[in-house]
C-alpha cells in the first residue's frame, strides 16, 4: 500500500533568545546560584573554618596538579589515556616507604657519618628518598611504555587504551598479593617529622598534645612543602616545554607526528620521555601525598589518578596551565565537598562537576577548539 | 596437582561453549517450506523454538537433583547464573561500544541501578510493602509516556540547545516521579494486605504472584535504568569519545557512591549503605535466566539487523557521512545507548536475585571494567564473540582458576587476577581485534556482510 504523505507542518526554530532556549542555562544558574549559597552562608557563619577548607584544598589540589601533568602531557602527545599513571603514583609511595621503613635512607648522611648535622642530614636523606622513587618510577613507566605501549602505537586507540588498563590492573592486583604489598592500609612513616602551626592573632606552633584553639587555621610544614615543589616543577615544566630542544620536539610531536618524524625528531624516544617526566612528577607527588595523607595501600592511586585525569580533562587535556587550574578547582570542590555537605559524596560531586563542564565548555578551560574531524 | 579436577573444569568450558554454539544454532536453523493439508507451512520457528526449549530443557535436567545427586551442583549453578547476567550486561555495551562506537565505561552503573531497584522491588513485596513495585512501575511508564511527549514536542523544534532539552525531560521526569509517589501512596492500602510480611507470606507473596512479580521487577529494573541512561545520555553523547568515556565513568562513581549513602543521603534504609542489602529472595532460577538471556539475544540480534541496526553501525562507521545519508545521528546514538542500559539493568535484576546480597563492593568502576575487557576479548562488534567470552571469562576465571589454584594454597586463588591483565596485554599485542573479530554464527549471522571496523579513521592524526 501506498502511504500517503501528509503535508507536514514547517518546524519551529527555536530563537536564542525565546524562554525555551534559556531553560537549560536557567537552569545551570539554579545549579550554581545553589552552590554559592551554600558556600556564601558558610563563609559568613565560620570564615575560619572556610580558610581551612580552603587551605586543606589547596593541599590537596596541588599534588593533584603534580599527577595530572603525566596525564596531560601523555594525553596530548599519544591520545592515550594512561591508567597506569595512578599506579605509577602508587608505586613511588611505596618505594618511598620502604626505604624509610626498612633501610633509613631519610637519615644515610647521618648513619654514614656520625657527626652529621641532623637536621641537614634529615634534608639531605627526604630528598635522596624522594629522587630514588623518582628514578624508580620513572624507571617503571619507561618499561611500561616499551613493552606494552609502543608495539600498539599503529594499532587501533580502543587496543592500547585496553592495553592500559590491563597494565594498570596487573600492577594493582600484583601489588595486592599478600607477599608483595598486600591489601592492607600500612601507615606511613615520615622521613621528617610534622610540624604544624596555627594562626589566631599572629602565628604560634602547635605543641604536640595540644589542640590548637577554636576559631583559628592551622597549616603544616607539609603544605609548605606541596605548594612549593608543585610550583617549582610547573616553572620548570614551562622552562622544559618552552625553551629546551626536547620541548620544542614534543609540542612538535604532539602537533604533528609524521611531520615532526620528517623534521628529524626522533618520535619513539620522545614520547618515551614524555612518559618518564610526568611518572617523575607522579613519583614526587606520590611520596608527598603519602606524608601528608600518612596511610599507605595499594589501591591509594586508584581515585587520585583519576581525580588528577579529571583535572587534566576539566583545565583542557595537553594544556600544563590547565592541568594545574583543574586540579585545583577538583581540590577545592573535594575539600568544600567533605567540609560542608558531606565527606563520602566527594568522588560524586567531584565527577558531577566535570560533567557540568563539560557540557558548558566541552574542551575544558583552557583546551582549545577540536579540530574537524578528518 | 590434581589432573583430573583441571580436566573436569576444562572439558564443563568446552562443553558451555559449546552449548551455547548449539543454542545459536537452533534458534537459527532454516528449514525448506513444507506442504501440510495444501497449505505451505514454514517449520522452522517451529523448529526454532522446540530447539530452545530443548536446550532450556538439557540444563534444567542437569541442574536438577536425582537422589541428592545433580550433574552441575550449586557451584557451576552460580557461575552460570552469573555468566548469564555479564552475557546480558556485555551485550549491552557491545551495543553501545562495538556497534555504535560510544567508549561508555558506565556500563556497570546502569547494570548496579538495575540490581539495586529490581532488588528493592522484590525486598518490599516479600515484607509486606507493595510501595517499591507501584512507585517503581508507575514512575517508569509515566516517566516513559512524558518522555515521549516531550519527544514529540520537540521535534519539530529546530535548534534547541541540548541543555533546554535535557532541562525539560528533566523536570518532566520528575513529576513523573511525584506522581508515582503519590500513587504508591494510594495503592499501598490496597495491596499491602494481601503481602503478608516476612514470616507468614500471604497470597501474593509466594507462588505464581510472586514470580509475576519478580519478572515485573526485573522489567522495571531495566526500563528505569534505561530512563536513566536516556536522561544521562541526551547532553553527554554530544561529547567526544574520549570525554564521553570519562563522563560515563564519571557516572560509574556517582552511582557507586551514592549505593555506599542509599540510607544516609539517599531514602533507602533497607539497601544498608555501605554494609551491603541482605534478604533480597532468592528468585532467579534457570527458566529466568535462560528467558532473559535469550530475550536479550533475540531482540540485540533483531535490531542490529533491522534498518536502525544499520544506522547504528552506519553511525561507528563515519558519523558525517551517515549524517549526510540523512541519519538522526545523535538520535542514533541516544537509542543504542538506552538500549544498551536496558539489558544492564536487566540484567543487574537478575543478578540481584540470585545472589540475594548486593554490596556496593560488587559496583566499584574497578569490576566495571570487565565488561568492556569481555566485549574486546570477544572482539568489538560480535555478538557471538561477547556471548563466548562471557561464558568462558565467568567460567575459567571464577570457576576453573578459583577451583585449580585454591587446591595449590589457599592464597594462590588471587593470582588469577594477575594471570588475567596479563592474558590480555598479549592478547592485544597479539590479536587486538579480539578472538572473534566480528565473526557471527547461526542464529547471530547477519545477511548483509557486516562493515569491516577502520578505527584509524577515528584518529587520523594519531597514528600515522
Amino acid at each position: 500500500m501506498q502511504s500517503v504523505s501528509k503535508p507536514q507542518k514547517p518546524p519551529v526554530i527555536v530563537s536564542p533568545n525565546s524562554f525555551l532556549a534559556w531553560i537549560g542555562k536557567i537552569f545551570l544558574l539554579v545549579i550554581g546560584l545553589f552552590a554559592v549559597y551554600i558556600l556564601a552562608i558558610n563563609l559568613f557563619d565560620k570564615p575560619y573554618l572556610f580558610a581551612q577548607n580552603v587551605i586543606n584544598g589547596i593541599q590537596l589540589g596541588f599534588v593533584y596538579a603534580l599527577i595530572a601533568l603525566g596525564y596531560t602531557m601523555v594525553y596530548g602527545i599519544v591520545k592515550l589515556i594512561n591508567f597506569a599513571h595512578g599506579d605509577v603514583f602508587m608505586v613511588s609511595a611505596f618505594v618511598s616507604f620502604f626505604a624509610v621503613e626498612r633501610f633509613a635512607l631519610h637519615q644515610w648522611p647521618q648513619r654514614l657519618f656520625p657527626g652529621f648535622n641532623p637536621s641537614l642530614s634529615t634534608v639531605i636523606g627526604t630528598v635522596t628518598t624522594i629522587l630514588l622513587s623518582m628514578v624508580i618510577c620513572v624507571l617503571l613507566a619507561i618499561t611500561i611504555e616499551r613493552v606494552a605501549y609502543k608495539p600498539l602505537r599503529e594499532a587501533p586507540r580502543i587496543a592500547a587504551l585496553i592495553t592500559a588498563i590491563g597494565v594498570s590492573f596487573f600492577l594493582e592486583y600484583f601489588g595486592l598479593l599478600n607477599f608483595v604489598f598486600s591489601a592492607r592500609y600500612i601507615p606511613y612513616q615520615r622521613p621528617f617529622e610534622v610540624v604544624t602551626w596555627y594562626i589566631k592573632d599572629g602565628i604560634h606552633l602547635v605543641e604536640s598534645g595540644v589542640t590548637p584553639p577554636d576559631g583559628a587555621i592551622t597549616i603544616s610544614n607539609i603544605l609548605i612543602i606541596i605548594i612549593f615543589a608543585t610550583i617549582l616543577v610547573q616553572i620548570f615544566l614551562q622552562y622544559l616545554v618552552r625553551r629546551t630542544k626536547i620541548g620544542i620536539a614534543m609540542r612538535a610531536t604532539s602537533f604533528d607526528k609524521p611531520t615532526a618524524r620528517l623534521m628529524g625528531i626522533q618520535v619513539d624516544k620522545v614520547i618515551s620521555f614524555t612518559f618518564a617526566i610526568g611518572a617523575s612528577f607522579a613519583a614526587l607527588g606520590g611520596v608527598l601525598y603519602a606524608i601528608a595523607y600518612p596511610s599507605i595501600r595499594t589501591l591509594m592511586g586508584v581515585y587520585p589518578g583519576l581525580k588528577a585525569f579529571v583535572a587534566a580533562v576539566l583545565g583542557g587535556i595537553g594544556s600544563i596551565p590547565g592541568a594545574f587550574v583543574g586540579a585545583l578547582i577538583m581540590g577545592q570542590a573535594e575539600a568544600m565537598t567533605s567540609g560542608y555537605i558531606s565527606t563520602p559524596m566527594r568522588d560524586a560531586i567531584a565527577f558531577s562537576i566535570l560533567i557540568l563542564v563539560l557540557l558548558i565548555k566541552p574542551t575544558g578551560i583552557f583546551g582549545e577548539p577540536e579540530k574537524e574531524k578528518a | 596437582m590434581d589432573i583430573t579436577a583441571m580436566i573436569f573444569s576444562l572439558v564443563k568450558i568446552v562443553a558451555v561453549i559449546a552449548y551455547l554454539y548449539g543454542l545459536l544454532w537452533v534458534l537459527g536453523v532454516k528449514l525448506k517450506k513444507v506442504e501440510i493439508a495444501g497449505k505451505l507451512v514454514d517449520p522452522s520457528l517451529g523448529v526454532n523454538i522446540f530447539g530452545g526449549v530443548i536446550a532450556f530443557g538439557v540444563i534444567q535436567l542437569a541442574l536438577t537433583k536425582f537422589n541428592g545427586f545433580s550433574l552441575l551442583n550449586d557451584f557451576d549453578s552460580g557461575l552460570l547464573y552469573q555468566a548469564c547476567t555479564m552475557t546480558m550486561v556485555a551485550l549491552g555495551l557491545n551495543l553501545i561500544y562495538g556497534f555504535n562506537g560510544q567508549f561508555s565505561l558506565g556500563q556497570w552503573g546502569f547494570y548496579g541501578i538495575g540490581a539495586y531497584t529490581a532488588a528493592d522491588i522484590t525486598y518490599r513485596w516479600v515484607n509486606g510493602d507493595s510501595r517499591g513495585l507501584v512507585v517503581v512501575g508507575v514512575g517508569v511508564i509515566i516517566g516513559g509516556l512524558v518522555i515521549l511527549l516531550i519527544g514529540k514536542f520537540l521535534s519539530n523544534l529546530r535548534r534547541m540547545p541540548v541543555l533546554s532539552s535535557f532541562t525539560l525531560y528533566l523536570i518532566g521526569s520528575i513529576l513523573a516521579g511525584v506522581v508515582a509517589v503519590y500513587a504508591g501512596k494510594l495503592a499501598a492500602p490496597l495491596l499491602d494486605p494481601f503481602l503478608g510480611d516476612s514470616l507468614n507470606k500471604g497470597v501474593l507473596a509466594q507462588g505464581l504472584p510472586m514470580q509475576v512479580v519478580f519478572f515485573l521487577a526485573v522489567v522495571f529494573a531495566g526500563i528505569f535504568a534505561a530512563e536513566v541512561s536516556f536522561l544521562f545520555g541526551l547532553p553527554v553523547l554530544s561529547l567526544g569519545s574520549d570525554y564521553f568515556g570519562i563522563a560515563t565513568l564519571g557516572f560509574s562513581i556517582v552511582v557507586y557512591t551514592l549505593m555506599v549513602n542509599s540510607d544516609t543521603i539517599l531514602p533507602f534504609p533497607e539497601m544498608k549503605g555501605g554494609r551491603g542489602m541482605i534478604g533480597i529472595p532468592k528468585l532467579t532460577t534457570w527458566f529466568w535466566a535462560f528467558l532473559f538471556l535469550v530475550l536479550v539475544i533475540v531482540i540485540m540480534r533483531n535490531i542490529i539487523r533491522s534498518s536502525t541496526g544499520r544506522s547504528i553501525l552506519s553511525v561507528r562507521e563515519d558519523e558525517t557521512a551517515a549524517r549526510s545519508m540523512g541519519i538522526d545521528v545523535a538520535r542514533t546514538k541516544l537509542m543504542s545507548f538506552v538500549i544498551g542500559s536496558f539489558f544492564a539493568g536487566i540484567g543487574g535484576g537478575v543478578y540481584a536475585h540470585f545472589i540475594g546480597f548486593l554490596s556496593p563492593g560488587a559496583f566499584d568502576f574497578l569490576v566495571g571494567f570487565n565488561p568492556l575487557i569481555i566485549i574486546v576479548f570477544g572482539g568489538l562488534g560480535s555478538m557471538t564473540g561477547t556471548i563466548t567470552a562471557s561464558f568462558g571469562w565467568i567460567f575459567f576465571l571464577e570457576g576453573m582458576l578459583r577451583e585449580i589454584l585454591g587446591k595449590i594454597s589457599p592464597e594462590a586463588p588471587s593470582w588469577r587476577y594477575v594471570l588475567y591483565p596479563l592474558t590480555l596485554l598479549l592478547l592485544m599485542l597479539v590479536r587486538p581485534q579480539g578472538l572473534l573479530g566480528s565473526v557471527e554464527w547461526g542464529f547471530l549471522k547477519s545477511k548483509i556482510i557486516p562493515l569491516r571496523k577502520s578505527e584509524t579513521r577515528e584518529g587520523v592524526n594519531n597514528h600515522e
